[in-house]
């Protein structure tokens, strides 16, 4: 995998569905849905967001995940070429029932958010010996 | 602090940003236009700053080279799930990348700095002193 060339995703903008308050542009950030034995994880890319900056919240079996980029990082700067929007992060999922919404972990490094949503211990793997 | 304010910075990023999308400065000087990581070129006072947006990714990974005014981007990003996943959706990408860009003018090398910090890159580039535009004053 590592051996082909990296192309740029274009960022898309969250749908007015999910519109906010605030006049300002959010993206919908890159995101990896996984599985292990006892946890789903969800990876999602926000580059620039700090991590004061990410909220996580769960409301009627929806997971929310909200990250603002640090603004005042640009303050002074003039564009002269761009190729890419800058904006806000946005993106919510609704949770399957397996999961133990009051067992959730968040994790930011690099710019890459690492939730791990524990399952409920009913859902979790469980290896059958064979008598 | 009123919460719209932050947001009031972001906005006028965004429009800023909006109206140079057509911009033709650097236009054919950068190869591998539309390829990672995406760039954005800000000027700050006399100098250059080039932002490009890349998480994920590790300092060592990042190879950056000056040579004259041309300034090349190259590494490689690789994700690992783990053994014994099961994938349910998977929209980030991997693979190598290399970009260069050619500035329309001198930058002092020994001075440049970059930063790679929450997933963005930041290459600060000094513009060379006898590169600075003067005023000329009127005698």
């Amino acid at each position: 995998m590592a051996g082909q060339e990296l192309e740029v995703q274009q960022k898309k903008e969250v749908s007015s569905q999910q519109e906010k308050t605030i006049p300002a542009r959010f993206y919908v950030p890159a995101t990896d849905i996984f599985e292990t034995g006892d946890a789903l994880k969800i990876v999602m890319e926000m580059a620039g967001v700090p991590k004061d900056a990410v909220d996580v919240k769960i409301e009627n079996e929806v997971l929310s995940v909200e990250g603002r980029i640090e603004t005042t990082n640009y303050n002074g700067f003039e564009p002269l070429y761009t190729e890419y929007p800058i904006g806000h992060y946005a993106r919510s999922f609704s949770l399957p029932w397996q999961v133990d919404q009051q067992n959730i972990t968040a994790e930011l490094e690099d710019g890459v958010l690492t939730l791990t949503l524990n399952k409920k211990p009913e859902s979790k793997l469980r290896r059958i010996a064979i008598q | 602090m009123l919460y719209s304010d932050p947001f009031e910075t972001l906005m006028q990023l965004q429009q800023a940003l909006d109206s140079f999308r057509s911009s033709s400065w650097l236009s054919t000087s950068t190869s591998g236009a539309g390829g990672f990581p995406p760039l954005n070129v800000f000027s700050k006072g006399d100098d250059i700053v080039i932002v490009a947006e890349a998480p994920g990714l590790k300092k060592d990974q990042l190879d950056i080279q000056v040579k004259g005014r041309t300034i090349q981007i190259a590494g490689v990003k690789s994700l690992s799930y783990g053994d014994n996943v099961s994938l349910h959706r998977r929209e980030r990408t991997t693979g190598r990348f290399s970009r260069s860009l050619s500035l329309p003018v001198e930058i002092d090398a020994d001075k440049i700095k970059a930063e790679y910090r929450d997933g963005m890159l930041a290459v600060f580039l000094p513009r060379a002193e006898h590169d600075k535009p003067r005023s000329i004053k009127i005698a």
